[in-house]
């Protein structure tokens, strides 16, 4: 996927003026903040679920060499195969390998962000492979030659007129505008390739060290027909979706439906132990583990470490007032939203991602809502500081928080300069009260009044004793 | 190689080596202990309200449930529901106690056992437990449940006995870890109501791609 994070601005200020993706941003913004509010409603037990859940991701990162090492020998002790990819070409190389080597034409797919994250379609494709998605929304995009712009409602900023228009053209059928006739189209057209597909690739929402097995945690049941029917089933996921037993992947269950869709529990939560056994009628005669690096082994030790957690529910987003605004592409790469502005830079680079760990608020909605307590807003100042350092802010950001930072480092005049404005702000202001042209503040009040102050600054009133 | 970098750049950002013994000890003891974590109240009810729980949430989950006084009842039930339905087939997973049954109550409808295709109608499999705290299914793949039943056909009917339903998944891991002395199934597959999406503007659509109704066949042995 190519790389779009530099234009952020521009990209927001077209999706802002995009009335086909606002309506459907409007959808989001109505789903699942509800509904999530509904089902921690009736779980008494959530928030000391959620403790429990960040002190368990805590104790696997701190042991995360050992249950990595203690997955990989159940995967080979059940008959599988583990393959590590520090990078994506790694990755990419690794399957394409196994691909190829059972002389793969098609290969069919079900959601996985780490297959987004490492552009696994355009690689097997450039190399004669043909990949085909499988989950709806997924299916949806590939048709459109699209992107996901959500991590698990990927075609969410696409409308239902974008769905009937992409399947008309692609199923030579009589246009719909029914999205049950659409998603029964969907159905026929993918059972032929779920039979005729030569491996079956999924991604892992976690690996369990116990036993060596991986889960995937779907409605739509396509990820059971990816990984069941193909000779080979592939798995990629990442290093830090380990967990020590079956008993703690629960845990992680238990938050996860409820965080993303608001539901009790995702229709199918499906666990693979290796091929089919001696006797099994059906079943992947081989089963291969990718465990993708990609920057994540470089966060531990570090202040980014807790961003280890994320299950990614996206529970950040849904309740992100910039991504409910903007939409998920408008970000530039595979991940939006607050967890994408926390480990979109570790990935392709602060460089290139910068204006991403900006586009915040800091309301702290996101970590409110994330189930494993990741400190968001905290992990954006984070790279906000990083890039300032490198001096890779740009120059009126620079010298304005000099030009604070010059006022800020001496009270006296600090105060005399606030004590200043603010008399003169209400001055400018009025009997209105409001100002609506303000000198080097054109981005807010091309818009909308500034409200101006009361005339006194708080360390004044402090004194008086009205505070 | 990769292997090496990626546990070396890990164990850097530890501040440590390969783990001693000590830390090792940690690990291995969660690995061995397998202990609970939090379980909500509502999954550690006495074992009658766990089966009402275990109905009430399965509906709400769009499943189906036809209650049975015994596993014979079993041919009747499902020859019924396929008549209404209009469906001439069924398929069969090769479980003794569904091999042990009278089938002749299916009268003109064709039974089968084999593993699913594209294209059949409906299949019947049996179930490992029932999870109440969610209305949860568990079932596992083995020599005489291929897992392609449980998706393939449009209706998958499931016999599950009251006796085998539990409060939290917790307790079904346990006994599934006895039942396979500590192996692991190829697959385990824990289903709760029938396949949907919601991929088009969040408005969901009931059968995506796995089957379209979840009849539960409930033994109240």
């Amino acid at each position: 996927m190519q790389i779009k994070s530099p234009e952020f601005k521009e990209n927001a200020r077209i999706a802002l003026q995009d009335v086909g993706l606002q309506k459907a941003l409007g959808n989001l913004k109505a789903g699942f903040p509800v509904k999530r509010a509904a089902a921690v409603e009736r779980m008494p037990e959530f928030e000391d679920l959620r403790d429990q859940a960040r002190d368990l991701k805590n104790h696997i990162l701190e042991n995360l060499d050992i249950y990595l090492e203690q997955f990989e020998s159940k995967v080979v002790e059940n008959g599988g195969h583990v393959h590590w990819a520090r990078t994506s070409e790694d990755a990419c190389k690794t399957i394409l390998d196994i691909c190829q080597q059972v002389g793969a034409k098609t290969v069919t797919k079900g959601k996985s962000m780490v297959s987004e994250e490492v552009n696994l379609n355009e690689y097997l494709e450039k190399n004669g492979i043909e990949p085909v998605e499988t989950d709806l929304g997924e299916y949806i995009l590939q048709l459109r030659e699209d992107h996901p712009s959500h991590i698990i409602a990927p075609a969410i900023h696409l409308n239902l007129e974008d769905v009937s228009e992409a399947f008309h053209k692609h199923h030579h059928r009589p246009k719909s505008d029914d999205p049950a006739v659409l998603m029964q189209e969907a159905r026929e057209m993918l059972r032929k390739k779920f039979v005729a597909a030569d491996v079956g690739i999924t991604g892992a929402n976690f690996c369990v060290a116990e036993t060596g097995s991986t889960i995937i945690v779907t409605n739509e049941g396509n990820g059971d027909l990816t990984q069941t029917l193909p000779k080979t089933h592939i798995v990629i996921t990442s290093i830090e979706k380990v967990v020590p037993t079956l008993e703690d992947m629960t845990l992680f269950q238990r938050l996860l439906a409820r965080s993303a869709t608001g539901q009790e529990f995702t229709v199918y939560n499906t666990l693979s132990t290796g091929p089919r056994r001696e006797g099994d009628q059906d079943g992947p005669e081989n089963f291969h583990v990718v465990l993708v690096d990609n920057g994540r082994s470089e966060m531990v030790g570090t202040e980014l470490q807790d961003m280890l957690r994320c299950i990614r529910c996206s529970a950040c987003m849904n309740h992100c007032p910039v991504y409910g605004a903007v939409g998920g592409h408008s970000y530039g790469w595979v991940y939006p939203g607050p967890m994408g502005s926390v480990l979109t830079p570790q990935m392709i680079g602060i460089e290139n991602a910068g204006l991403l760990p900006n586009a915040s608020t800091f309301c702290g909605k996101c970590e409110s809502v994330c189930p494993v307590r990741i400190p968001l807003p905290k992990l954006m100042r984070h790279w906000r500081e990083n890039e300032f350092e490198k001096h890779l802010s740009p120059k009126a950001v620079r010298y304005g928080i000099s030009g604070w930072g010059f006022f800020a480092k001496r009270p006296a005049l600090y105060r005399w300069v606030s004590r200043s404005s603010a008399w003169f702000m209400k001055k400018m202001a009025g009997k209105k009260g409001r100002i609506n042209k303000l000198p080097l503040a054109g981005g807010w009040t091309d818009w909308r009044d500034m409200p101006a102050p009361e005339g006194q600054t708080f360390m004044d009133q402090w004194k008086q004793g009205k505070r | 190689m990769s292997k090496a970098e990626i546990l070396g750049n890990i164990r850097r950002g530890l501040g440590r080596g390969e783990p001693n013994a000590t830390q090792r000890a940690a690990a291995e003891s969660r690995l061995a202990a397998k202990d609970n974590n939090l379980i909500p109240k509502r999954a550690l009810l006495p074992q009658a309200e766990q089966v009402q729980l275990f109905k009430d949430m399965a509906i709400e989950a769009a499943a189906e449930i036809i209650e049975l006084a015994s596993i014979a009842e079993v041919p009747m039930a499902a020859s019924e529901w396929l008549h209404k339905a209009n469906i001439q087939e069924l398929i069969t997973a090769s479980s003794p106690e569904l091999k042990a049954l009278d089938w002749s109550a299916l009268g003109d409808i064709q039974l089968s056992e084999r593993v699913g295709q594209v294209g059949d109608m409906a299949s019947i499999t049996s179930s490992f437990a029932g999870i109440a705290e969610t209305g949860t299914l568990m079932l596992h793949s083995s020599s005489d449940s291929p897992t392609t039943l449980n998706f393939l056909p449009d209706v998958h009917m499931v016999v599950l006995h009251a006796s085998t339903i539990v409060g939290p998944y917790e307790d079904a891991w346990k006994q599934l870890r006895t039942a396979h002395n500590g192996v692991m199934p190829r697959t385990v597959n824990m289903i709760t109501g029938p396949s949907r999406s919601a991929d088009i503007e969040q408005k969901l659509q009931m059968g995506a791609h796995g089957p379209r109704t979840l009849v539960i066949l409930l033994i109240n042995d």
